[in-house]
């Protein structure tokens, strides 16, 4: 069995949807950090799929931006959950909602 | 020497700024005589100036200086330097406010003698001073501005000086307003002269003033008018100085008669280039106009400052009359011997007030030259001298400018007329009902109620000097040869269109003898009325006349009453229709703000779902796009 684009392009599309569903129904952040990751990733997948099969470099240069763009994210959200954490051990997304209108 | 200009007000404000910081500790009567010595410092400089300038070419505008300090505004086009400008008008009015406000000074270390505040007022005097010589020898309008209303403001703290009295503080309220209405005419004045010639200095107006399109020159005039009226008490604007009386008697003679009136005068002589023909029409009427009603109302006053208070106002009216004739060296000229002769009948009344123990009443006074001889002596030269009689200084001013005015206008010359004859008049009046007569002051036991007294030298002195200067003051301009005729000569470089009368010698010498019979005839009726009591006097002193014509008492109902009405009108407007539509724009916003505040549910998920609705959506959108 030929592995060709279409079954990555899946494997990206379900990343995202693990990602963004897991973004909505957990609540611990460090896993919701981990979800945000899974989703960029699979878009990342879905980029280098499409640059392979049509040839065009574009796609994996953007990757590059992606996943410094990514890096440096995850150090300032891993920075504020640890602190956030250690301040008040066992946080959930839902007890950070002190920014309500 | 022209480079100590500076110190003419330099002096005065060094005065006030000691006695503000130390006058308490100076006291009586060490701040009166610092005050005195800084403002004869003044003079003397005024002096030395007037000497330099004298030593000046007199020919091809050699007589012109200006002294720059540096630059106040210099914002864009708009260039306004704090300077002065020393020609021979500036200098002639800065001779006589510094002289005779140095006299006045002194003469207020006597009066003054036991008041609390005594140092109060001379930091006040000094101030005012100060203010009056950068009036007069600002070299652009905004330096005039600002002594202008640093007159006013001095005006105000002057009048009201004796602020528990009630009277006194809603007097100076009244001056301080009206003059604003006065000041509105000069700050729109400055503007107009400013988009107009693109600048405010007098130096560079001056030739330009000539060019003015006639509209254009006619509003700056009539504005600055307005300005003048306000100042120099014109009517409907006159209403202040009444009541301007109740400010201290040095007050009266200094602010309110001899110098910061007639800073209006000035401000339209300085700006001469600028005045068109139908602007000096309007002038000559409201002056004859204003100098007829207040030397009616003057007649049947009692008080014996309100009596000098209308005076005041109809000498000023013939200035105006004099300006409006175009012959600017009579309204000069007037300015100068009113100063000397006003002056001295203020500082008279004030030694009559002060002897009397603060009566004012003329009524209550009479024989007192037996007891005030030196009083009584200077204050009939005041009297001779205002009633214009031969050769007093009096005469030979109100003679010109009643030949200016003949040559403007019959009807003019017959108005002022009219007011020399009623001003001959009220002052003999004043002076048989104060000095001469039965004394008034001794009740039916013949015991005196008050005890009258001649006052101290300070305030005697003053009066000598002044009467001498109301005797001799028309020297300096005398039509008998025109040699004589100094003031003339000196000041006509300043003018751009110099007036010179064309009237032959024979109408010259008839005017002259019908104004000194019109002064005879006023004095005649007074002596029959007053003196002999040949005439029932209390038809003389009609209610009308006494309430000056109801002008003043009319406008205070029109303002109390629709005035009034109509504020409270425009307060109520600004309340409901312009703070309701501000704050009801504010309420809707908070309203609609809450309508949309869960939104803002603090749930990130709920974040998270709108963003991912939103990029379907947006996806959507790019897809339906695509298809069509």
């Amino acid at each position: 069995m030929d592995v060709t684009t279409g079954w990555y392009l899946i494997l990206g599309a379900l990343l995202f949807i693990i990602g963004g569903v897991g973004l909505l129904i957990r609540r611990n952040p460090l896993v919701m950090l981990m979800c945000v990751e899974l989703m960029l990733n699979g878009v990342n997948l879905s980029f280098v799929s499409f640059s392979n099969e049509l040839g065009d470099i574009g796609g994996q240069t953007v990757v590059f931006f992606v996943l410094v763009v990514a890096a440096a994210e995850v150090v300032v959200g891993l920075g504020l959950i640890v602190a956030i954490l250690r301040r008040r051990p066992g946080t959930t997304a839902d007890d950070l909602s002190t920014l309500k209108g | 020497m022209l480079e100590l200009v500076f110190l003419i007000p330099a002096l005065p404000l060094l005065g006030f700024l000691i006695l503000l910081l130390g006058g308490r500790k100076l006291g009586e009567p060490g701040a009166g005589w610092l005050a005195t010595a800084m403002s004869a410092g003044s003079f003397g400089a005024t002096v030395v100036v007037l000497i330099g300038l004298l030593g000046e070419d007199s020919h091809s505008g050699g007589r012109s200086f200006e002294q720059v300090l540096f630059d106040w505004l210099p914002a864009g086009s708009l260039q306004v330097e704090a300077g002065f400008l020393v020609d021979p008008l500036s200098v002639t009015m800065a001779l006589f406010v510094t002289g005779v406000g140095t006299l006045i000074h002194l003469y207020s270390v006597g009066y003054m003698h036991g008041d609390a505040k005594f140092s109060k007022f001379f930091l006040y005097l000094n101030l005012f001073l100060f203010s009056m010589v950068m009036l007069v020898l600002g070299n652009n309008l905004v330096v005039t501005f600002l002594g202008w209303e640093g007159v006013g403001a001095c005006s105000y703290f002057l009048i009201s000086f004796w602020h528990t009295r009630d009277s006194a503080a809603t007097a100076g309220k009244k001056a301080f307003v009206t003059n604003r209405v006065g000041d509105w005419g000069f700050m729109v004045a400055t503007f107009l002269i400013w988009t107009t010639l693109g600048t405010v200095t007098y130096t560079e107006i001056a030739p330009l003033g000539t060019g003015i399109a006639a509209t254009t020159g006619t509003a700056i005039s009539l504005l600055l008018f307005v300005a003048a009226a306000g100042k120099s008490a014109q009517f409907p604007l006159y209403v202040w100085l009444p009541d301007a009386m109740e400010g201290p008697t040095p007050v009266s003679a200094m602010v309110h008669a001899a110098t910061m009136v007639t800073s209006g005068v000035y401000l339209l002589v300085r700006m001469n280039p600028v005045l068109t023909n139908d602007a000096l029409t309007v002038i000559a009427i409201v002056g004859a106009a204003t100098a007829l009603f207040a030397a009616l109302s003057a007649v049947a006053q009692h008080d014996i400052k309100k009596v000098l208070a209308y005076s005041t106002i109809s000498q000023l009216g013939y200035m105006f009359l004099a300006i409006g004739s175009g012959a600017y060296v009579a309204a000069i000229f007037h300015v100068i011997t009113h100063a000397f002769f006003k002056a001295l009948l203020f500082l008279g009344s004030g030694s009559v007030i002060h002897g009397m123990h603060d009566v004012q009443d003329m009524r209550k006074m009479g024989a007192l030259r037996k007891l005030m001889p030196i009083t009584a002596a200077t204050f009939i030269v005041g009297w001779l001298a205002i009633a214009g009689v031969p050769p007093f200084s009096g005469f030979w001013s109100k003679d010109e400018i009643l030949l200016a005015a003949w040559e403007k206008s019959p009807i003019l010359w017959a108005v002022g007329l009219v007011t020399a004859l009623l001003t001959a008049y009220y002052m003999s009046r004043q002076v048989f009902l104060v000095f001469f007569g039965k004394p008034q002051w001794v009740d039916a036991e013949g015991t005196e109620t008050v005890h009258p007294h001649e006052s101290p030298w300070t305030m005697t002195a003053p009066l000598v000097v002044l009467a001498g200067a109301a005797i001799v003051g028309g020297a300096i301009n005398l039509p008998l040869v025109s040699d004589w005729l100094v003031l003339e000569h000196f000041l006509d470089p300043v003018f751009a269109h110099p007036h010179h009368f064309t009237s032959g010698t024979g109408t010259k010498v008839t005017l002259a003898v019908i104004s000194v019979l019109a002064g005879l005839v006023g004095i005649a009726v007074a002596v029959m009325a007053w003196l002999l009591k040949r005439v029932p006097t209390d038809k003389l002193e009609p209610a009308f006349l006494e309430n000056a014509m109801y002008v003043d008492s009319t406008m205070a109902r029109v303002v109390s009453g629709p005035g009034t009405d109509s504020f409270e009108a425009a307060a109520t407007f600004d309340k409901s229709v312009v703070d309701g539509g501000v704050n009801g724009l504010a309420s809707i916003t908070a309203k609609l703000g809450r309508i949309i505040q869960p939104a803002q549910s603090g749930y990130l998920r709920n974040y998270a779902v709108g963003v991912a609705a939103g990029a379907l959506a947006l996806v959507a959108w790019f897809i339906t796009r695509v298809s069509l």
